[in-house]
């Protein structure tokens, strides 16, 4: 069971091949067993997944079920979760159960979703390698010594480790696509304001966007469709309505152009990766698209773009975590700045620190205008990029990430290096648009990615690219070996 | 830009985050590289360009003047580290 | 040296709305602690802010209200600083695009004259929670009831130049917002608290000096007490040769002082960057159009009409101005007794008189406005001097019915009888002879005079219901 697609689970689940209460006993029984390999588990929520499976069983009896009632998943810990500890990844946040649920969770559970546990990630998502987390690093199932990508590495690798058939993640510079990437999962990123943050502990409120994680681009729509929508309580969600995600999922891509950036193929992309993309792309040709090469002329601006606007908005984010209301408090604290400074001294891990204190910097008297200000004009015209070739393509494509998994520990002690490995995903946040990866070749026994970039709110043309291109390969088919099976 | 030391320390007294001595010159080199990799932006000529706050550009929808919310005092505080008689404890404060 | 006081307000007002600015928390005042902190109040992980359409509203209202310019684009910022009453580690406030631009209202002074006192900008921001510093065994307690609460904060040009125009500004801002129904106004309970920016000049001077912030003054009184205080302080530095720091100080009412505030002593930078959990406010013209169109009569407006239409003093019309429900009950008592200015008077003395004496608010007051002008039309028609009306006031205010019922169930009407007259007249003149010989012998200057001691015996002997007109009338007639 644990090697289907959401696509497949569902048919099984309607049918009557299994229930959902025996797929659930299957995953929790795999993340018992396997996760030690993995770490990409921070809470399993056991009971309360059991409890949701039966009453899934219920409604798909009555014949009340919809398409993913009774489909285990596994939620990024950033999303809040009625009485289930929420940690988001920080020592800070250990000991948060919170009273209430994201919007996400609340959609997913109204359609029946099982919820299995909350996943490892970068500390307050701030990482490319989910090394940044209080609970340890996480491990790429398809080479244990290799980083699984983040923030949503363990989102990431539970998918691709067969822990849960999907995930959701969340994606401020990246972090969906860059994991889904590196451990050969399906990610999308959609447009800014697609998905309600209300819930999703903030990182950067203007880049921040929740997105499904799943096997194909087919799991991922089913996953949308629940996820998606406006939210009243969340200012900055979008009023255009969606649309059904799956509907168009099998239209023809004969007319389709694609645009290539130049910039996102020359120096810096690895030569094998490289290889791997220009195949797809040919794979792609070959479905009917035209390729059509384009420029982001501001590409080469779009990470330290974002190393202001990030660190900003998360300085003034992270705030409130000041040890009064929730969440850790320093012991013994000796008045009230000794609470605040040797709290958060202790809370934070050092790149969510350093990340504050950039932040703070960028935003300080006499250099907001330097800062700040000149990042956000810088960010118009990347956004303006974008708009200017979506005039001539349709979606554009090109790599994920430089290269596949790095080794775990090589980047770690080199802020900069690890901020080099966002340099293809970065722009797709801060023009608000839609983004994904789909598997698109291996080097070395590691996947490689395909990113798709579309229009605002073009989620279901990316998700029709992605879908006919896995209808045509077979590369998000693979699995990395699967240690319970050796076993047996 | 390049950031001294004690300017690291008055950004992180506004931050509220204590640096242990020992760590200071390193967090100062780290986030001198970071301001290093930023500066590229100075090179940029925005002199028209509006900033942008919001990817989509969209404006504020207004919440009708509702009350919604019921007291959830008891839950809330439930995970507070310290209350006492419905109130939330920190150190004295001084006006 | 003669130094120039001058003097720029921030008011922070309480606007009335039913629920916060940004969650959906009731605001109501007195609660018991945080019973009304939400999530969002509570800065909870995740949680958003989404602005309440009746604060834009209430925002607006002021704005057309002072004449200024309505912000088209307005957005808001994170100030952000720490403390514990200010649970996100920021405030979300307007810095660079405000909701109200420029404008200028006008103020009464005491003896009558008018000044116009500039408004530099308002905006909208939240109210943080409160500290409370009663001891738990030596810490303070959070209440986080009023964190979200929506403030407007009102800055004013440095315009006044002493207390008395700082609290005459402040009572105009609050006549102001309490007729546009935007605050309750209600100054104990916070609704309306003032920063004073104060600094001196020598007299003469165009630049200003070096100023001193006092913060969270929350009375009218406190107000002129603070400034009278800090213009001395300030005024004994510079004649020392001393020089102002700029500087945050906390007025403390028990001591009558000012003092620094030591929390504020670090440097602050608020780092003010616009709030990306919140989209710009755009309001478009219609929408101006259509609150112009629905604002009451303005205080200013007001007291020209009721100098124009009723041909009140500057001073009564200003009294009456004062607040919607006096001008209203000071219009329908004018109404039904046909002479504003009597009725301004009877208002302004007697009414206003009781209420203050009672401590009661004019809502409280047990006499209607259609009762108080069927009294004064007695005075008018002559059915009872203006001595027993008070009298027969005095008994409305005690509930006993209405003028007509007391007069005559007191039997307190006028006697305008000539034949009763008349005996009672004589009746004087034969008891008293020898004043009646002096009044005599006078010269008409002088009889003027005597004629009064007549008078008042027929009132006396009326017990106060002769017509008075009618006595004189015909004691010049006897007295011959």
């Amino acid at each position: 069971m644990h090697d289907k697609t959401v696509a497949q689970l569902t048919a099984g689940l309607q049918t009557g091949q299994f229930s959902s209460a025996e797929l659930t006993r299957c995953f929790l029984d795999r993340i018992a067993s396997l996760d030690s390999r993995y770490n990409s588990f921070i809470s399993v929520a056991d009971e309360q997944a059991m409890a949701a499976a039966r009453a899934a069983d219920e409604r798909i009896a009555a014949g009340d079920a919809g398409p993913l009632t009774g489909i285990p998943i596994a939620h990024k810990d950033i999303f809040c979760t009625d009485g289930l500890r929420t940690s988001c990844g920080s020592r800070m946040l250990d000991n948060f159960v919170p009273p209430y649920d994201a919007t996400l969770v609340t959609r997913l559970n109204r359609d029946g979703v099982v919820a299995l546990g909350k996943t490892n990630m970068d500390e307050f998502a701030m990482g490319s390698s989910n090394e940044n987390s209080f609970y340890g690093p996480v491990r790429n199932p398809w080479d244990t010594s290799a980083v699984p990508g983040g923030s949503s590495g363990g989102s990431a690798a539970a998918v691709a480790a067969g822990l849960a058939p999907a995930a959701t993640g969340t994606d401020t510079g990246g972090s969906i696509r860059q994991p889904a990437a590196f451990c050969g999962i399906t990610g999308l990123k959609p447009t800014y304001g697609r998905v309600s943050r209300l819930g999703m502990v903030a990182f950067a409120s203007s880049l921040d966007q929740a997105g499904p994680m799943a096997r194909t681009a087919e799991d991922c729509a089913l996953l949308l469709n629940s996820m998606a929508g406006h939210d009243p309580q969340d200012s900055t969600s979008s009023q255009v309505p969606t649309e059904d995600y799956c509907a168009r999922l099998a239209d023809s891509l004969q007319g389709l152009r694609i645009g290539l950036p130049r910039e996102y193929f020359g120096a810096g992309l690895d030569p094998a990766t490289a290889a791997c993309i220009d195949q797809a792309l040919k794979e792609l040709e070959a479905l009917g698209a035209t390729l059509v090469e384009v420029s982001l002329p501001h590409s080469h601006l779009t990470i330290p773009t974002y190393y202001v606007i990030a660190p900003a908005e998360a300085s003034t984010n992270l705030s409130r975590y000041d040890g009064v209301r929730y969440g850790y408090r320093c012991e013994q604290p000796t008045d009230l700045l000794d609470l605040y400074t040797r709290t958060r001294e202790e809370g934070f891990g050092e790149e969510v620190k350093r990340r504050i204190l950039v932040g703070t910097y960028a935003l300080s008297a006499g250099y907001y205008d330097a800062y700040y200000k000149k990042a956000q004009q810088v960010r118009r015209l990347i956004k303006q990029d974008f708009i200017d070739c979506f005039g001539q393509v349709d979606v554009i494509a090109g790599p994920t990430t430089p290269g596949p998994a790095f080794a775990l520990g090589s980047k770690s002690d080199d802020p900069v290096a690890m901020y080099l490995e966002d340099i293809y995903t970065l722009a797709v946040n801060l023009a608000g648009l839609p983004g994904m990866s789909v598997p698109a070749g291996m080097v070395g026994g590691k996947p490689v990615g395909l990113q798709l970039i579309g229009q605002h709110f073009g989620e279901a043309r990316l998700l029709n690219v992605g879908h006919r291109f896995q209808q045509a390969t077979d590369w998000h088919a693979r699995r990395p070996a699967d240690p319970a099976v050796e076993a047996a | 830009m390049a950031i001294e030391q004690d300017e690291i320390e008055k950004i992180a007294a506004l931050a509220r985050i204590r640096i242990q001595p020992a760590q200071i010159g390193r967090v100062t080199q780290r986030i001198t590289e970071i301001l290093h990799m930023v500066d590229q932006l100075q090179a940029v000529d925005t002199s028209d360009v509006e900033p942008m706050a919001n990817p989509l550009d969209a404006i504020q929808v207004l919440r009708a003047d509702e009350v919604t919310e019921v007291n959830r005092r008891e839950a809330f505080q439930a995970i507070a580290p310290a209350v006492e008689n419905g109130l939330y404890l920190v150190p004295k404060v001084i006006e | 040296m003669q130094w120039e006081t001058v003097i720029g307000l921030e008011v922070h007002l309480q606007l009335a709305t039913r629920s916060k600015i940004f969650s959906g928390s009731p605001t109501t005042f007195g609660a018991a602690p945080n019973t009304q902190a939400s999530a969002v109040d509570l800065a909870m992980p995740g949680m958003l802010p989404v602005l309440n359409a009746e604060a834009v509203r209430f925002a607006v209202m002021f704005g057309l209200g002072i004449g200024a310019e309505i912000g088209r684009r307005s957005v808001f910022d994170r100030k952000n600083y720490f403390y514990p009453d200010l649970p996100k580690g920021y405030q979300i406030s307007q810095f660079e695009a405000p909701i109200v631009g420029r404008g200028s209202f006008e103020i009464q002074l005491e003896d009558g004259s008018t000044r116009s006192i500039g408004i530099t900008r308002a905006h909208l921001e939240e109210d943080a929670g409160k500290s409370l510093h009663e001891d738990f065994h030596g810490q303070t307690g959070i209440d986080l009831n009023r964190a979200g609460t929506p403030l407007l904060e009102i800055v004013s040009e440095p315009d006044l130049r002493n207390a008395a125009e700082a609290v005459a500004y402040l009572k105009a801002l609050h006549s102001l917002v309490t007729y546009l129904g935007i605050s309750d106004g209600n100054m104990a309970e916070g609704s309306m608290r003032c920063d004073i920016n104060l600094s001196l000049r020598p007299v003469g001077s165009d630049t200003l000096g070096t100023r001193a912030e006092i913060k969270n003054v929350n009375s009218f009184r406190f107000v002129e007490k603070a400034i009278r205080h800090e213009v001395e302080r300030q005024a004994d530095i510079l004649e020392d040769g001393g020089k102002i720091v700029q500087e945050t100080r906390l007025y403390d009412a028990d001591l009558d002082e000012t003092r620094p505030m030591r929390s504020k002593e670090v440097a602050n930078d608020y780092r003010y960057f616009p709030e990306p959990d919140l989209l710009p406010v755009v309001i478009d013209e219609a929408y101006i159009e259509e609150i112009r169109a629905s604002l009451p009569e303005l205080p200013v407006q007001k007291r020209h009409r009721f100098i124009e239409q009723y041909g009140l003093s500057a001073y009564d019309a200003n009294v009456m101005a004062d607040s919607r429900e006096l001008a209203d009950y000071f219009e329908a008592v004018a109404g039904s007794c046909g002479d504003a200015k009597i009725a301004a008077n009877w208002v302004q003395v007697e009414l206003l008189g009781q209420l203050n004496k009672g401590e009661l608010a004019l809502a409280d007051c047990p006499v209607p406005a259609a009762d108080l002008g069927g009294l004064i039309a007695r005075i008018l028609d002559n059915s009872i001097s203006g001595k027993i009306a008070k009298q027969v006031f005095e008994a409305m205010w005690q509930g006993e019915g209405s003028a007509d019922e007391i007069i005559a169930a007191r039997g307190l009407k006028q006697v305008s009888d000539s034949g009763a007259l008349e005996t009672m007249v004589e009746e004087v003149i034969a008891a008293n002879a020898g004043q009646v010989e002096q009044y005599l012998a006078a010269d008409a200057d002088r009889r003027k005079k005597l004629i009064g001691f007549f008078v008042g015996q027929v009132m006396k002997l009326s017990k106060g219901q002769a017509n008075p007109q009618m006595v004189n009338e015909l004691l010049a007639k006897k007295l011959v």
